[in-house]
Parts: C-alpha cells; structure tokens; sequence
C-alpha cells in the first residue's frame, strides 16, 4: 500500500506541473498556447442581441433570411479588427453579437445594424398618403412601370461596386452603377422627373448633407448608368459605401439588449478579482494552519494545487472569464476546504478514541467520504440549473459564468481534498512525526 | 458541553424578532426589480471633475429623468438607472451631462427591452422552482433513513425559508436606503447559498440519525445536543473559510459584484445560524411539544 501511495504521490505531482505548465505564463502557456479567456465585463466591448423582423418574409425562407443576415453581420463586423467576435443566430429570429475588446462609438454600433438600403422618393401629389417627411417636403417612393409591374427605386439594384470621390470643387460624391432593370428604372423616373427634386432616404430617415438638411438632389438629366450622390460627409459616404457593397440586410434588425463596456472598466476587475482570490487563499490557508496544523498545512497544499488545477482547466476547457464567474472561482476556495474540514474532524475523533495516526487518517477519509458527496450534491444541483438558466436568457453571462466556475470549483475540490490530501497524510504516516499528535491537533498535544 | 438544544427559546425570540423586521420591511419597502427583470437603461459613468450626487440628481432632473436611481459604485463612479433609450436619447443625455458637470466617461451602458425583461424574469421564476424541487428531492432522499424523515425534511425546509427570508427583508432594507436592485444575480446568490446552507443542516441531522443509535438511553433532547455539539466545529470551520473568501470578494473586487458579495454574505451568516440554531431545536420542538425547557 505504501508503494502504491508513493505511485500516487509521483501522479499527482505530475499532474501539478502540468497544471503549472498550462497556467503560466498567464498570457500564453507552456503547454496549451492560449491565453485565459476574458469575458465582456473583463475586456470591454459590446454585447447586443437583436430581433430580426422577419413579418415581410415568406414563410419558410426564414431560415435563409438569417443566415443571409449572419452573413451580412460578418462583412461588416470584421473590417472592425475584433479578434474573436462571436455572431450567432439564437433560436428563430434572434441573433447574438459579441464583440470582446472593442471600443466602439454609439455611431460605429447603430450603423452596424443598419439595413443599408437606400430608397428613392418623389415629392406626392395632392392628396397622395406620404411616406416620409421632412422640411423638403412630402415623399412617395418613385416607382416606374416595368414588365407591367410597378417597381420602387431603391439600392437594390447598385451594383455592389459603390466608392467615394471627390469632385472638382471637392464635394464628397457617392458614385453608384445600376445593374440592367436599375438603369431601365432610373432612366423612367428621372426622364419623368426632370427639373424635380429626388429624395434619398435609408429607413425613416432621409439622408442628410453636411449642412444637416435632407439630401434631395433637383434632376437635370435623364440617368441611367452612373450616378452620384452628393453632399454627404466623408464619414457618413464611406460608411454607405461599403455598406451597399457589403451587402444590405434582408430584414431589419431591432436591438433587445444591448451591454456596452468600456475596456478602461474592465482592466481594473482583473487585478481586483487576482488580488481578492490570492488574500481569499491565503486567509484561508493561515486559518486551516493555525486550526489543524499539519494536517491544516498539507490541505493548504492541496489548495494551491487546486487553485493551480483549476485555472488550468480554465484555460484548457476553455472558460471564458466573468467577474462573476471569479466570483464562483474565489466562493468555491472557501468551499473547497470543507472536504478537509469533514476529514479533520473525523480524524481528531478517531484519535481521541485512542486509534493510532495511521488507521485515524484511513478511517477519517473513509467515513467523511459520504458527508462530502452528500454536501457537495446540492451545490452542484444549483449549478446545474443556473447554467441552464444562464442559457434561456439574453442577459445571462454573469449567471452562467458564475455557475460554470462554481461547479468545476466543487467537482475539483472533491479530486484535491481527498486524493491530494489524504496521498501527503500517507506520506508522513511512516515518517517519525507519527507520534506527534500534537501536530495534527492542538488540543490533543496539550493532553 | 454547551447546552444549544436547551436555549432554544431564546433563539426562538431572536429569530422571530429578525423575520418579524424581514417582514414589515418587505411590506414597506418592497423590492425593487433590477433592470433585467423591468427593462430599461443602466448607464455607470465617471466624470473627469468631482461631481456630487445631489448636482446629478438635479441636472438629470432638468434634463427630464426626474426621479431616477442613482447609486454611487466604488470611488467615482455614478450608477444611473434610466428608462429604456435609444442611441438618440442616450446621446442627448450624454450631451446634456457633459455641458453640465464636464467630461464623462460611460463605462457600462446596459439596455434591456420590455420582451427580454418578461422572459429574464419568467425563466428566473422557472429556475427558482426547480431548484426548489431539486432540493426538496435531495432532502428527502438524504433523510430516506430516518426514524422519521417528514420532520427532518420540513425542519430543514423551514432553515430554508428563514435563509431566503433573510435575504430578501435585507435587500429590501438596502432598496429603502441605498436603492439596491433585486437583479438576476441576487437570485443566483440566493440559489448558491440555499444549495450551500442546506448540507450545513444535513451534516448535523446526520450526526443526529448516527447517535440515536449508538446512544439509545439518553433523551432526544441530548442526542440532538450532542451532535450539533459535535459537528459544531466543522459547521463553523466550514462557514468561516467560506466568510473570509466573500468578505475578501467584498472588499476587494466590490463595484458590480458588490451587492452580490452582500447576498453571499447575508446567505452564510443566516444559513450557518439556520442549521446550527433552528433546524435542531425544531426537531426536538416537535418532538417533545415543548418552545423551551419548562415552558409548554
């Protein structure tokens, strides 16, 4: 047995500096090159879900309709630079964006669910329902008559080759090409319109110049292969113009819930999270110490192998890190103590009873072995159910990040308190500190 | 040997005492539902300038959010709870702030919709209940081999509902006084701890169960005393490393996770208390008939 103890010994020794390995150095590991993984609360950025309107869709296209908008999420969103954006459809009609670590303005972020289509429109006639208005006036969309069916102008038929230039006098023009039934359109309705204003409008809105006045050019010509549009900012054309050439989105999007964190927020937690579970750990530690001496000091050696291991897992698994679920991580130091604290007491009692150090510490963890399932059952029980309920809502990372690192907190805990432990228990079981009670419990030195 | 089971009257008061106040401060201040669950903004903001609670308050004020939450988070920070806005609206506040009070920063802007806000807290409610199930089933397959496992069950229920009563009468003090939210991770505090606080209660019912039959001539009453005596040093040993890692949490990290530290917190101290000073002296209680020793 006592051979078999040191075989142990040797593997959990290995497995420690393995641990260690994958643990430091903390940006990158010796083994597994990654580092931890921080979530939004962490490194900043954004987190919004958005409800696709999928009313104007035939049923059964729906599922098409989103991918094409994961689609169209995914060319706008990488230009950004984000290392590792996470656009993912959630159930029917919703999707997930999150982008960690990215500062990003209120305009960069209301532009990225933008539709992107651009409407054409014409002043309405006497008595004719609007559907947009602004100080230029009242707008109807332009339509013309094609194939004997009546067809709006819109950015759909740009060809997906819009760019910014400037003119002579150095006016920002968005030039667009239309595709074949763009130019058929076009040429219509700006003959039909000659000498009359053509309103641009994206959504509700008409566009708007530089001066902050709706952009409602006066048609001096018939066009029907290129046009341009002209007095937007340098900004608001480039923006446009990768945007049409991107791609629009097939449905509009509306945010359902929306996180915003600056990154200058989150840099201060990490150190703060570090600093509370080392202080956590070390009280803990000092207090097992000065409670249960030796026995106490080699439970704080299993402690730090658990810290270790679990950060480990951690980073292999991988976790991405919540303050929350720091909050699970350092709650479950202090829980994961209460194995040795079961094994402790059980061990004092036996040696009170008069049994030696060695059958004291077998029986210790032999009876203490059904208390310590038992309580770590309901804890994990919770976990269970607040993972789950982490996964049916939208604002759910602290509640799952918390869950997650609590649970692996437990099941771990169960490993270090009772293999780690009782395998440095044996080991000093043969050495000549057997006799000493005392070091195992104060009060029985005292006797 | 400290008598416990014998004092159990005066624990009875104390306890009755502490729920009573739960009680009258959750009818008079209610809880107030965090943004998850009602909907709407939370915007934490620093300003560049020192900027006083009250000049907020009032320049929010003029600005047509009379009214709002506002609650101070670690040392510069401003948590405000708004009404639901859109970009518009929130850079119309951002720009009134600014003209006001100087350079701010937004470090966090949280905007929750009225459909989230109805589902968060319909799948909160779901949790809950089968949480509560989930325990309940544990507590009767732990106490499956009891003499009698209703009363040991119900007598660890009732620590239950003290812990979670506890919980809530303190945060609706805070919500009276400080304006602390009932968010999503009070419920998952509350969760944690009850799932913790219950196996505080199972460890001594099943010291309990064990001398009942090594100690058949003593009374009950004794037994019971024996074993909370017995395992009264690991309960505590246990709670207190527990403590001092919430406490570190607390005052270490705070900010954010600081009301959930709080509910920790609260959740150890009362369901230590519960398992150690209610549950045991109910069992003899319902055993014997008697609130405390001579009085019926």
């Amino acid at each position: 047995m006592i051979r078999r103890n040191t075989q142990v010994f040797i593997a959990v020794l290995i497995v420690f500096i393995l641990a260690l390995l994958v643990v430091f150095p903390v940006g990158e590991g010796v083994l597994g090159k990654r580092g931890v993984r921080l979530g939004l609360d962490l490194q900043g950025g954004l987190h919004v879900v958005y409800q696709a309107d999928l009313s104007a869709v035939a049923s059964g296209d729906e599922a098409g309709a989103m991918d094409g908008v994961v689609a169209v999420l995914e060319n706008r969103i990488n230009p950004l630079g984000v290392t590792e954006p996470v656009i993912q459809k959630q159930g029917t009609d919703r999707i997930l964006v999150e982008l960690p670590g990215l500062d990003i303005t209120d305009k960069e972020k209301e532009s990225l669910s933008r539709v992107a289509l651009l409407e054409f429109g014409e002043l309405v006639a006497e008595g004719e329902e609007p559907k947009w208005e602004n100080k230029a006036g009242q707008w109807k969309p332009a339509t013309a008559v094609i194939d004997g069916e009546e067809k709006e102008l819109t950015s759909r038929y740009f060809k997906q080759n819009t760019y910014v230039d400037r003119s002579n006098l150095g006016q920002i023009l968005l030039i667009f090409e239309w595709d074949e039934e763009g130019s058929q359109l076009s040429e219509e309705i700006t003959g039909r319109l000659i000498d009359k204003p053509l309103g641009i409008f994206e959504g509700d809105e008409a566009l708007q110049g530089e001066d902050g006045r709706p952009i409602a050019p006066v048609v001096r010509a018939i066009i029907t292969e290129r046009g341009q549009i002209e007095g937007l900012t340098y900004e608001e054309a480039s923006r446009l113009s990768k945007q049409l050439n991107a791609g629009r989105l097939p449905v509009p999007l509306e945010i359902l819930y929306d996180q915003t964190i600056s990154p200058i927020l989150g840099s201060d937690f990490v150190g703060m999270s570090v600093q509370a579970g080392l202080i956590g750990i070390l009280v803990v530690m000092l207090f097992m110490i000065f409670y249960y001496r030796l026995s106490g000091f080699l439970a704080s050696l299993a402690l730090i192998f658990y810290g270790v291991l679990v950060m480990a897992l951690f980073k292999l698994i991988p976790v991405t890190l919540t303050l929350a679920g720091m909050g699970g991580f350092i709650l479950s130091i202090g829980m994961a103590v209460d194995a040795n604290v079961l094994i402790f007491e059980r061990m004092k009692e036996e040696l009170r009873a008069g049994r030696t150090l060695g059958a004291a510490i077998e029986a210790g963890f032999d009876r203490a072995w059904s208390a310590i399932r038992d309580s770590n059952v309901t804890t994990l029980i919770v976990c269970v159910i607040l993972y789950w309920l982490g996964s049916t809502i939208v604002a759910s990372a602290p509640v799952q990040g918390f869950a997650l690192t609590l649970g692996i907190g437990v099941l771990v805990s169960m490993f270090t308190a009772i293999i780690v432990t009782r395998t440095l228990l044996r080991l000093f079981v043969r050495t000549g500190l057997t006799s000493r009670t005392g070091l195992f419990s104060p009060h029985l030195g005292r006797k | 040997m400290f008598d416990i089971v014998g004092k159990r009257r005066w624990f009875f008061i104390a306890t009755g005492i502490v729920i009573l106040v739960c009680v009258i401060s959750l009818a008079v201040f209610r809880l107030k539902a965090g943004v998850e669950f009602s909907s709407g903004s939370v915007m934490t903001v620093a300003f560049e300038q020192e900027v006083v609670q009250a000049d907020l308050e009032a320049t929010l004020a003029d600005l047509g959010y009379a009214n709002v939450i506002i609650q101070r988070v670690g040392d510069e920070d401003f948590l405000i709870r708004l009404p639901e806005l859109d970009s518009k609206a929130k850079k119309e506040l951002e720009t009134g702030l600014t003209g006001r009070l100087g350079n701010l920063d937004v470090k966090e802007f949280d905007a929750v919709s009225p459909l989230v806000a109805t589902e968060t807290t319909r799948n909160a409610g779901i949790a809950v209940a089968v949480a509560a199930v989930g325990i309940l089933l544990y507590i009767a397959w732990a106490f499956r081999r009891m003499p009698n496992p209703f009363r040991y069950g119900a007598c660890a229920l009732v620590a239950l509902a003290h812990d979670a009563l506890v919980a809530l009468g303190v945060f609706s003090i805070l919500g009276g006084i400080l304006d602390w939210e009932i968010n999503l991770m009070f419920v998952t505090g509350v969760l944690a701890v009850i799932g913790y606080s219950v196996n505080n209660t199972v460890v001594v019912f099943d010291r309990v169960r064990e001398n009942l039959v090594k100690d058949a001539k003593s009374g009950f009453e004794t037994v019971v005393n024996n074993s909370l005596v017995e395992t009264l040093s690991r309960s505590l040993n246990t709670s207190l490393t527990t403590l001092f890692v919430v406490i570190a949490l607390f005052l270490f990290v705070g900010a954010t996770i600081q009301n959930f530290a709080v509910v920790l917190l609260i959740g150890v101290i009362a369901g230590t208390y519960s398992s150690l000073c209610i549950a045991p002296q109910l069992l003899v209680v319902w055993r014997k008939g008697r609130w405390g020793r001579g009085v019926r």
